[in-house]
């Protein structure tokens, strides 16, 4: 009898790139579900525009580079970044500025480095920094969270929907009555014209942490996170990394003077704190990849993110902490490489 | 077949837990096979140059005679499996390179399987010199059983030079499917032990660890029983975790003494001698019965078998021969590997015969995913479960890009191409097939430069004999000259005809 040929091993690998990335899915149903009770219909619809958009987009720059659009499409790698997308914009955000986000992410940040395994940049943040610079007054509507304020309007599906499609308000509503400032602008305002934290911590917007809602919408995004750890679709080190790195200036500066420094507890729950740890900073791709590295990697996106909240110009600063750790990466990767089994031992940083 | 990763266990860096898929070939005892009527005998079974046939053809042979002798320094001799008659030497299709063809002997058996009777069996190798008993062994045509097939005398008389603490044996079988040692420790064992006395003799050392997987209570249990039967304390059981490559040569010195084998050494230089339980039996078949390496044990599995067994069979019986013993083939075989899953080689056709390296025989349905080759995601999963700690992902890289001196500086050289990366990784990348082929290429580099070295020294050595020559010319000349001058005319025509005859003669060489 003859056989093929073949090339050893001959087992079947467990596991393959579209099955992890929707796992990564999967993870991020409960953060959704969360999202869309505190902030309404608008989520759905700006996942949906940027699953379009950054599908497009892939398929477009698939066929221009000669790639098997079906095969690549496949992978979800592309829905993730929509996923990401979707969660870093307001809820209230119009078409064309979450479609300007997705098809940068996916032209410019993804395919013209060259596609899935060779961008430097996560393109998710990538696309999201483009339109908070190019958009600024869009990206700054947010809603507030539905935590039972009587004398807040919370959109209907028609309003949101027409709001996303046109980026317009019926004549009854205006955009002063409907924008809210997030808990990280209220703080880092409050802050830095003199009132103090504890203070803050009283108005109404406030929970437990972080802001009200913010801080469920947290918590969901947390066992998400979690199930990606326990699925070992994650490892530890960067969410271990990216928390540290924030809570660790975050508690000193508190403990030490806690009138002029918002609480650890706070910049945990607010904003992209625990997204960015579980789902952000954790993009294979452009993270590092030694365990040792990706301490590191997750520590330097945590402390700058700290950075941008506390002395930088805008709220919250997961995005642009990731994008700059992103070109870390190759130096970090280079200086943790593990000793090599049997070479002499201490050739750290060599 | 799939497999579930796990990290860090005993001494060993990263690794995976393989599902053993041992106990369908497990269930038998080990068959013995009929000799055939034709063996194919390859004169290459080992890792040096070929072995050099001693027997014409049409000359009659008995079973453990002699027919290829050892040449060249890390060769084996080759013996005859059964008594009968050479009637070719020619190319036939062999495992070692896929199922192309290399030189065999071919013999048929008489059917007599006389054996040629050695002298002074068993020999009393305590009161030899550890030199003599080590040329016994070369005479054995014996070599590493467990796959690598280095030949043994020479490996032995390797070690000796260096100071050594350790004789390791190893019974440690990690790649799924194969079980022959399993099965050699269960039924053989005593032979096992009795190989091990020889070779701390040999080597001069006073212990030996026989180190076992912890999923093999049978063979612990065999080999515990005729411990202490024999009653020798020198020589340990040690149980090691289930855990592959835990039975690669340097990855088991690291499990059972916690010592690396430094980068490009050999574990010689931290003391130790691995040795395969397989051959230690086959050692004491040498030296106690007189029955060179001419048999073993082989497993044949796999879900493209009908009932998976292991074999006792002849070297030269052809594979369709064990498959035959093992109920024959199901309809979904289709795959066809001499060796283990991970490491072994995939063969084109089962006319291949079973050489002192065939630890197993498997035949597999189709297992392999279609071609999804995808980019590498850098999710590091290769990098957790490299036991070199190697970093895969980065290698891939440089191995793309052909980036011999980042290979270098990233430790392809240290590889063990254990294939541990390509299980785990999600893109499907056949990492460990690509990390071959670069080493493959970095040798030829290594080799081009090394014959461009040559050729200048040749180079240079012969301009500088030119030269040399050329001034011993002028010297003589000058000597004829004057000698002519003194002696006429006549003389002189005479002299230059003679240094014209030369000259050519000079040239044409
Ligand atoms: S496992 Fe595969 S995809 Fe992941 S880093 Fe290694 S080579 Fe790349
Ligand atoms: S094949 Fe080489 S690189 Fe891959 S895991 Fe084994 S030793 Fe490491």
């Amino acid at each position: 009898m003859d056989f093929e040929r073949r090339d050893a091993p001959f087992v079947t690998p467990s596991t393959d790139v579209a099955s992890v990335m929707r796992q990564v899915l999967y993870a991020l149903i409960p953060a959704a579900l969360a999202y869309v009770w505190y902030f309404g219909p608008g989520f759905i619809f700006n996942l949906l525009i940027a699953a379009i958009f950054c599908a497009a987009g892939e398929a477009a720059m698939l066929r221009l580079r000669h790639r098997p659009v079906e095969t690549v499409l496949g992978d979800f790698s592309a829905m993730v970044t929509a996923a990401l997308l979707a969660f870093a914009l307001p809820a209230l955000t119009p078409w064309w500025v979450t479609a300007t986000a997705a098809l940068f992410a996916m032209v410019v940040a993804k395919h013209l480095y060259g596609g899935l395994g060779f961008n430097l940049f996560n393109p998710a943040m990538a696309g999201y920094v483009v339109v908070l610079v190019a958009f600024p007054m869009d990206l700054n509507l947010w809603t507030a969270p539905r935590i039972g304020d009587l004398d807040y309007h919370y959109l209907s599906l028609y309003e949101t929907a027409r709001y996303t499609l046109t980026g317009t308000f019926p004549d009854y509503l205006s955009f002063d009555a409907i924008s809210r400032a997030t808990p990280l602008d209220v703080v880092k305002a409050g802050l830095n014209s003199m009132s103090t934290f504890e203070e803050m911590r009283s108005y109404p917007m406030m929970g437990d942490f972080g802001g009200r809602g913010w801080e469920w919408i947290g918590n969901f995004t947390a066992i998400g996170g979690a199930w990606l750890l326990l699925r070992k679709i994650i490892r530890w080190q960067i969410p271990v990394g990216v928390l540290t790195g924030l809570l660790l200036p975050a508690g000193l500066f508190y403990f030490f003077d806690p009138a002029v420094h918002a609480s650890p507890g706070f910049y945990l729950f607010s904003g992209g704190t625990i997204l960015g740890a579980f789902f952000i900073a954790t993009d294979p791709v452009t993270a590092a990849t030694s365990p040792r590295g990706r301490l590191i990697y997750g520590f330097g996106i945590g402390f700058l993110t700290y950075a941008i909240r506390r002395w930088g110009s805008y709220a919250d600063g997961v995005a642009f902490a990731v994008l700059l750790m992103n070109m870390a990466t190759p130096a970090i990767d280079y200086l943790t490489r593990p000793r090599i089994v049997g070479h002499p031992k201490k050739t750290w940083g060599r | 077949m799939t497999a579930a990763a796990t990290y860090d266990l005993g001494k060993l860096h990263g690794g995976l837990r393989l599902p053993g898929e041992k106990e369908a070939s497990t269930a038998r005892h080990v068959q013995t096979a009929t000799v055939p009527p034709q063996l194919f005998i390859p004169l290459t079974q080992h890792v040096g140059e070929a072995a050099q046939p001693v027997i014409d053809i049409g000359e009659a042979v008995l079973k453990g005679q002699l027919i290829a002798t050892a040449y060249g320094s890390l060769s084996a001799p080759i013996h005859a499996p059964t008594s009968g008659k050479v009637v070719a030497i020619e190319p036939w299709p062999v495992s070692q390179r896929h199922g192309e063809t290399g030189p065999c002997i071919v013999l048929e058996s008489d059917g007599e399987d006389v054996a040629f009777r050695y002298e002074n069996r068993p020999l009393r190798y305590e009161s030899m010199a550890p030199d003599d008993l080590l040329q016994t062994i070369l005479d054995g045509g014996i070599v590493g059983l467990g796959g690598a097939v280095f030949p043994t005398a020479q490996k032995l008389m390797q070690a000796v030079t260096a100071p050594l603490t350790h004789l390791i044996l190893n019974g440690v079988e990690c790649e799924p499917y194969i079980s022959c040692d399993d099965m050699l420790m269960r039924e053989q064992a005593a032979e096992v032990l009795g190989g091990a006395q020889i070779l701390m003799h040999a080597l001069g050392l006073g212990n030996c660890f026989i180190a076992v997987e912890s999923d093999k209570p049978d063979a612990i249990h065999g080999l515990a029983t005729a411990l202490g039967e024999l009653d020798d304390k020198r020589i340990v059981l040690k149980q090691v975790p289930t855990i592959y490559p835990s039975g690669g040569e340097d990855q088991l010195v690291q499990l059972v003494t916690n010592l690396e084998v430094p980068s490009g050494g050999l574990p010689t230089d931290v003391g130790c001698v691995v040795q395969n339980v397989g051959t230690a039996a086959a050692i004491y078949r040498w030296i106690h019965d007189g029955e060179p390496l001419i048999s073993r044990i082989t497993t044949v599995t796999g879900d493209g078998v009908v009932s998976p067994v292991n074999v006792e069979a002849r070297i030269g019986t052809p594979v369709s021969e064990l498959i035959a013993i093992a109920g024959g083939y199901t309809e979904r075989a289709s795959q066809m590997i001499v060796g283990g899953p991970m490491t072994g080689k995939s063969v084109t056709t089962d006319r291949v015969p079973l050489v002192k390296a065939s630890n197993c025989i498997l035949v597999l349905s189709d297992v392999i995913p279609p071609d999804d080759e995808k980019p590498c995601i850098r999710c590091g999963e290769c990098a957790l479960v490299c036991p070199i700690q190697l970093q895969p992902q980065q290698l891939y890289w440089f191995a793309c890009s052909d980036n011999e001196k980042q290979l270098r500086a990233h430790g392809l050289t240290d590889c063990i191409e254990c294939g541990c990366c390509d299980l785990v990784c999600p893109s499907h990348i056949p990492l460990t097939a690509d990390f071959r082929q670069a080493k493959a290429r970095m040798r030829e580099m290594a080799d081009e430069k090394a014959r461009a070295e040559r050729a200048r020294l040749r180079f240079e050595a012969r301009s500088a004999r030119l030269q040399q020559e050329q001034a011993e010319r002028e010297r003589q000349l000058a000597g004829q000259k004057q000698a002519a001058l003194r002696a006429g005319p006549d003389a002189i025509r005479e002299i230059l005809d003679r240094n014209r005859d030369k000259n050519r003669q000079d040239d044409e060489a």
